[in-house]
């Protein structure tokens, strides 16, 4: 060691960012390698024998979906509301809070209703996804699914993804009607339009195009949650650590994969 | 080392070989595990697998059911070379091959009953009925009939152990590997253990690869031993064989135990205290 010249600084900050840049290229390629992976035992997997089990994709729902409606909800109307209040706040200066409905209709149903349901469902289900696989990476169970001749791709990774997939959409439709919901109480109690009001103005402010644009890209964040998550979990080393390390990462890896896809979808939406 | 001990043992006649392996090579990254190695392990036997931590077992027994791939080298299992094999093909492979690891590795989300039945819920198209007798009986072959609706975290660490193995058999298979069946068992329970291992050699001709730590439990169930000694094979041979072996290095392996259990408070001690200073002169 002590004979090899020192590398200079230069050296070794190229030298890291090459590293880093071969490490990242290859988690992306495992990424792909596992979406084709996933649609191929989906389509094929009956044909030899290793069909996807409803039965698996049926709890995964239950456990990303269903389990979720409860602080999806919550926090949908939180948001909601909070749209409503600062709206009417802002729109006072121009004496303008009638128009209050455009803002938030808009911002629900395009932006935060995908994003804060997406947050959620990566916080409960990103971690748990790679947690409950780097658990069984290092317990070894994989292997034994392996050697059972049970495709672990098949039997734990596509049931998850196609709920995931379903269901984040699903409660990002739940949570814009929450949300527009507290955001029409709020601007009842404010300025006393009444609920049935403000929601005619919604729903004649709203194309469906707007509903699609919310709804599609929540189904990616759910595709991104869902993937993030497992390569996660399968690249787990080491013990109960790792898996801790693989959690966390796993969860701060897709809300930033969220962030940054939702800002890309704003603006090809608004080129 | 001598060339001698390299080249591949002659099966015992008359008994056909089940793997075959060749010039086994391997590595994690650029690190070379195991450097060419050569063993047949023929029908029926059980080949108990020894050698220091890190001397490659696991690797070499994961290699021996297909679950990784060589650098180089080839491996027959049952007549079918691994780098042959399809997708399919692997799949009923697999069918044929048994494993119980280490630490049991079963499905903690499932009951035992669950994590036996598995296999034939995927392999087969029996009726829950019929899978459920036959998960029953082999839990009955391991001693844990009735325990079927525990949840694997009810179990004690032996029982684990057991209901792996019946996880491991319930395809019937020709194989049956096992990684440290005893570590981390009491020896009663590790002795139970080494008994199922050779009634399931007895009762159903299987063949059996076993890696273990333990001598004790070694001498008792095997008919061949291997000793893996930094990615080389030391030895191959019967259990008379390795006791009478004249070579040095493998006598210090089988005494090794009895050597440690000698070593006085202040010699260990010393001994501490040197290692610490030897790394840390590395570190620097
Ligand atoms: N997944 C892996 N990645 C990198 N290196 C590994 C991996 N698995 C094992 N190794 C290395 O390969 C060598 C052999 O490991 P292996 O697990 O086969 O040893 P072993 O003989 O089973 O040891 P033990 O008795 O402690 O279980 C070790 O030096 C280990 O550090
Ligand atoms: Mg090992």
């Amino acid at each position: 060691m002590s004979e090899r010249a020192k590398p200079n600084a230069v050296f070794r900050f190229f030298d890291r960012l090459g590293r880093l840049s071969v490490a990242g290229l290859e988690e992306l390629g495992r990424y792909g390698t596992l979406l084709v992976e996933s649609f191929y035992w989906l389509i094929f997997g009956h044909r030899i024998g290793q069909p996807v089990r409803i039965g698996a994709f049926f709890s995964e729902m239950m456990e990303i979906g269903v389990r979720a409606i409860g602080i999806v909800g919550i926090m949908a109307a939180a948001i909601g509301a909070m749209l409503a209040i600062q709206g009417i706040y802002s729109l006072k200066i121009f004496g303008a809070e009638g128009h209050v409905v455009f803002g938030v209709a808009f911002s629900m149903v395009r932006e935060f209703a995908p994003l804060i349901t997406g947050i959620l469902v990566a916080g409960r289900s990103g971690s748990a996804l790679s947690a409950r696989i780097g658990t069984m990476k290092i317990n070894q169970e994989i292997d034994a699914l392996e050697v059972m001749g049970i495709n672990p791709v098949r039997f734990l990774v596509v049931p998850s993804l196609l709920a995931a997939l379903i269901m984040v959409p699903a409660l990002t439709f739940m949570s814009m009607i929450v949300g527009l919901w507290a955001a029409g109480a709020y601007v009842n109690f404010a300025l006393g339009m009444s609920l049935a009001a403000f929601l005619d103005q919604t729903i004649s402010i709203l194309s469906v195009n707007d509903l699609l644009h919310g709804l599609g890209k929540s189904a990616i964040f759910g595709l991104l949650i869902a993937l993030i998550g497992v390569v996660n979990g399968f690249m787990v080393k080491g013990g109960a650590e790792g898996v801790g390390k693989a959690t966390t990462r796993a969860v701060v890896q897709c809300i930033s994969a969220i962030v940054v896809t939702d800002m890309l979808f704003a603006l090809v939406a608004t080129l | 080392m001598s060339d001698s001990k390299q080249k591949p043992t002659p099966p015992a006649p008359q008994l056909p070989t089940v793997i075959e392996v060749r010039d086994l090579v391997t590595h994690y990254g650029t690190r070379q595990i195991l450097n060419g190695i050569n063993v047949d392990i023929v029908q029926g036997e059980i080949m108990v697998i020894m050698g220091g931590s890190g001397s490659g077992k696991s690797t070499f027994l994961r290699h021996l059911m297909a679950l990784q791939m060589p650098t180089s080298g080839t491996i027959k299992i049952l007549g079918n070379d691994v780098w042959d094999l399809s997708q399919k093909d692997l799949f009923g492979l697999r069918k044929k091959l048994g494993v119980a690891f280490q630490a049991g590795a079963l499905f903690s989300s499932m009951t035992v009953g669950e994590n036996i039945m598995l296999p034939l819920y995927e392999h087969t198209k029996l009726d829950r009925l019929t899978m459920q007798i036959m998960a029953r009986m082999k839990l009955e072959v391991v001693d844990l009939a009735g325990f079927e609706d525990l949840m694997p975290s009810e179990l004690s660490g032996g029982m684990v152990k057991r209901a792996a193995v019946a996880r491991a058999i319930i395809m019937d298979p020709r194989i049956l590997f096992f990684d440290e069946p005893s570590a981390g068992l009491d020896p009663v329970v590790s002795s139970q253990l080494d008994d199922l291992i050779l009634r399931l050699r007895d009762a159903m001709g299987m063949t059996i690869c076993v890696v273990t730590h333990e001598l004790e439990s070694a001498f008792k169930i095997a008919d061949r031993i291997t000793v893996l000694d930094k990615g080389d094979i030391l030895f191959i041979g019967t259990v008379d064989e390795l006791k009478k072996h004249p070579s040095e290095r493998i006598q210090n392996l089988l005494n090794r135990r009895s050597e440690e259990a000698e070593i006085d408070a202040d010699e260990y001690l010393r001994r501490l205290m040197g290692e610490k200073l030897e790394t840390e002169g590395m570190s620097r």
